[in-house]
């Protein structure tokens, strides 16, 4: 009986601080510190929409658009999950021959791994510059402009993830296709439906 | 970084001995919220209920909480009751330290479920292994009474959990991990699709999830999810919380046994245990993705599925050994889309469970190592085998066998079962070798509190959710109550002298037959299983 009452005002001891004392501080200071990224990293279009989130890999289908990398949820952000497959599994081929397929890709000129492997969450937001460059002139085209101005852009977005210790550079996904979208606009339509648009 | 923090736990921990007035203002407060109970000494028996006690109250208020989620306030998404039997798994398996996840946390939990039940969870049951460590030392320390667990849970909590877990959790809020109330953002892509973001308090969660080695994710794919670990930063600040309270454990408990060298001897054991597993992950995921072999992909960078690019290339197999090795559980890649032998070195370090282990417990795991050791090399010299001054005889050992079968009863039996059933092989996602690592893997986590998995397991059925949710609850409190009650009999006994033909815990020696332990009895235990899934695995496709 005193086991039962002691535990239970160690509950409550514990509640009060480590719940709504802990949170209480660590969100405070997000909120007030840095309130885009405590929100989600949401980003907004030209026109002040929101569109995404930075973290947060969304599909890209057109061509005028770069692809990001193979999502086993279906760029589910409500429900994020990886393949689980193992590197040896067969379904991992099939997936990653339909991939292969969609990118155009040859033995002359082969697919980047990161884009043929799905990532742990399915939400990957980078791809890595290599599997950028991959699909420059396939947006250069789309939109009819030169590849110089989109490697301009690109050029100007890489980054290295982990400053010295991580040679290879990536590149977020969203990001670039917003910066494609503000300079060099598609001249055919904006792909955007208007109802889409206004519902936010 | 674990040295000062282990001086500064014994400090916060068991300050009796060195701290009579810094103690005095904090623990009388913590006296008066314990009530009456709160002043006594109590031995190893009574030490034992308290824990147990206040288990059962931890484990019965978080399943009232998530069995009415749906009625309770801070749930902006709507998310609906939870199935029982999943509510059962997951509150045995916060409870128990282990966090293994049944469900997907976005989809399932909600705010006030994540936070009060869960998040709760997750610093009281990392405060419980803390207490019982300090116990089990202050016992083989020759006190007859091991202190008060309703102190020392408090303690645990406020002095060590909470201060870390609040640095940890500021700088991960700071490095970009979203910390709001607010529900789901919904937002229309760039393409006019809809995509709904769940987001949450996820700093705070994630924090205690890492320090306390609970490893429970606020969302489903854990620390892949770029929410969770947004960058390359965040990654290294979370693999170096991971490991701070175990390393730290055993530097707290050589200074309460007095035996600062011993603990040394101990802490490099581990660590040669720690480093050989990581050299053997990382070079084994070197390989690049077998099923991509014929096909026209450029492969230079490795296995890449089921890896976040932003946390560079080692970071998968590396934190694979970290978590599994710490009894964290928390997955910075898919598991179960790692090679075939880097998946084996997560497991060992399950098997193992002491090459740090988890808050307080793994020290716990490798006190039965120690006892055993000594036992064994005692029996080869033809000594009365002594630990610490004092005698290990038939009971002693007794219990420390008992204590090692049980870990591996639980996770070779509880697999041959499923195995053999239709419980088992309907849920899998890989056929095959692949597919009996999947359920080995499920319950050498569950055995080892570890919390990881082979996720592609299809786990969240009633068959699953009971049978990982007792073997989570039997694995956690058996090697606590076991070696308290070693260190109970051992502390009764009246202490020998020390002369020149007691086997020396704090040498070479001693580190050599350590390792030796630990390698035939733990490792060998588990080759056969080994043996039929990642080995078999390996041979078939990747040589």
């Amino acid at each position: 009986m005193q086991t039962l009452l002691a535990s239970l005002r160690i509950t409550a001891a514990t509640m009060l601080v480590c719940v709504v004392g802990y949170v209480a501080i660590i969100r405070g200071t997000a909120q007030l510190l840095v309130p885009e990224s405590a929100n989600g990293s949401l980003l907004t279009d030209a026109a002040g929409t929101t569109v995404g989130s930075r973290l947060i890999a969304q599909s890209f289908e057109r061509p005028s658009y770069f692809w990001p990398r193979p999502s086993a949820c279906g760029y589910n952000a409500a429900g994020a999950a990886g393949s689980n497959k193992s590197p040896t599994s067969d379904d991992l081929t099939q997936r990653a021959s339909t991939t292969v397929g969609r990118f155009g890709a040859s033995a002359d000129r082969p697919l980047p791994a990161d884009l043929a492997a799905a990532s742990g969450g399915g939400l990957d937001p980078h791809i890595t510059l290599e599997a950028v460059r991959y699909q420059v002139t396939r947006v250069a085209a789309a939109r009819t402009v030169s590849e110089k101005s989109v490697n301009d852009i690109i050029d100007r977005l890489a980054f290295s993830p982990g400053g010295p210790f991580t040679p290879d550079r990536l590149i977020n996904v969203l990001e670039l296709n917003l910066a494609l979208d503000a300079e060099l606009p598609s001249n055919s339509i904006d792909y955007r439906t208007p109802s889409a648009a206004s519902a936010q | 970084m674990s040295w000062p923090l282990g001086r500064y736990m014994k400090w916060a921990m068991d300050p009796v001995s060195d701290d009579r007035e810094g103690r005095s203002r904090a623990g009388r407060l913590f006296e008066r919220v314990a009530g009456r109970l709160g002043r006594e000494q109590l031995d190893w028996k009574r030490y034992v209920i308290a824990v147990l006690g206040f288990n059962a109250v931890m484990f019965v208020v978080c399943f009232a909480i998530l069995a009415l989620q749906q009625r309770l306030p801070l749930n902006p998404d709507g998310l609906g009751a939870i199935e029982g039997s999943l509510i059962f798994n997951t509150v045995a398996s916060f409870t128990s330290n282990t966090n293994l996840q049944h469900y997907s946390g976005e989809a399932t939990m909600s705010y006030l479920s994540q936070l009060a039940a869960l998040m709760w969870l997750q610093f009281v049951s990392a405060a419980t292994g803390i207490a019982a460590l300090t116990a089990l030392a202050r016992g083989l320390a020759g006190r007859a009474k091991m202190g008060n667990f309703f102190i020392d849970v408090q303690r645990a909590t406020f002095f060590v959990l909470l201060p870390l877990a609040l640095s940890v959790g500021t700088l991960f809020a700071l490095g970009g991990v979203p910390m709001t109330l607010e529900g789901a953002a919904h937002v229309t892509t760039l393409e006019g699709a809809e995509q709904i973001i769940a987001r949450g308090p996820v700093a705070a969660f994630v924090a205690i999830k890492q320090v306390g080695t609970n490893g429970g994710g606020f969302f489903g794919p854990n620390c892949t999810h770029p929410f969770e670990n947004p960058t390359f930063w965040t990654n290294a600040i979370a693999m170096v919380a991971i490991l701070l309270i175990p390393m730290a454990s055993v530097w707290m408990f050589g200074r309460i046994i007095r035996r600062p060298r011993h603990a040394a001897i101990v802490f490099v054991v581990m660590l040669g245990f720690l480093f050989v597993k990581i050299a053997g992950a990382v070079w084994f995921e070197q390989s690049p993705t077998q099923a991509f072999a014929n096909l026209p992909i450029e492969q230079s960078s490795g296995n890449l599925e089921g890896k976040e690019l932003r946390l560079g290339a080692t970071t998968g197999p590396l934190w694979a050994v970290l978590t599994t090795s710490t009894s964290n559980g928390s997955v910075g890649a898919m598991h179960d889309s790692l090679s075939p032998m880097t998946g084996l070195f997560p497991m060992v370090g399950m098997w193992l469970n002491a090459t740090f282990g988890g808050v307080g417990v793994g020290m716990i795991n490798m006190f039965i190592y120690i006892i055993l050791a000594v036992f064994i090399a005692g029996m080869m010299v033809g000594r009365t085998p002594e630990y610490l001054n004092r005698r290990v005889e038939a009971r002693e050992v007794k219990l420390a066998v008992l204590a090692m079968l049980a870990h591996a009863f639980f996770t070779l039996g509880g697999t041959a079962i499923f195995a053999a059933t239709p419980w088992g092989t309907e849920a899998l996602n890989n056929m095959g070798a692949h597919g009996f690592s999947e359920m080995l893997y499920e319950f050498s986590s569950a055995a080892a509190n570890n919390g990881s998995g082979f996720e592609g397991l299809g786990d969240n059925t009633p068959p699953w959710n009971i049978a990982t949710g007792v073997v989570m609850l039997l694995a956690r409190f058996i090697p606590i109550i076991l070696p308290l009650a070693i260190a109970g009999s051992l502390a009764a006994k009246k202490p020998t002298a020390q002369s020149t033909g007691t086997l020396g815990v704090e040498d070479g020696t001693f580190a050599l037959i350590l390792t030796g332990v630990i390698v035939i009895i733990g490792a060998l235990t588990f080759f056969p299983a080994a043996a039929l899934g990642p080995i078999v695995e390996h041979l078939q496709f990747m040589v």
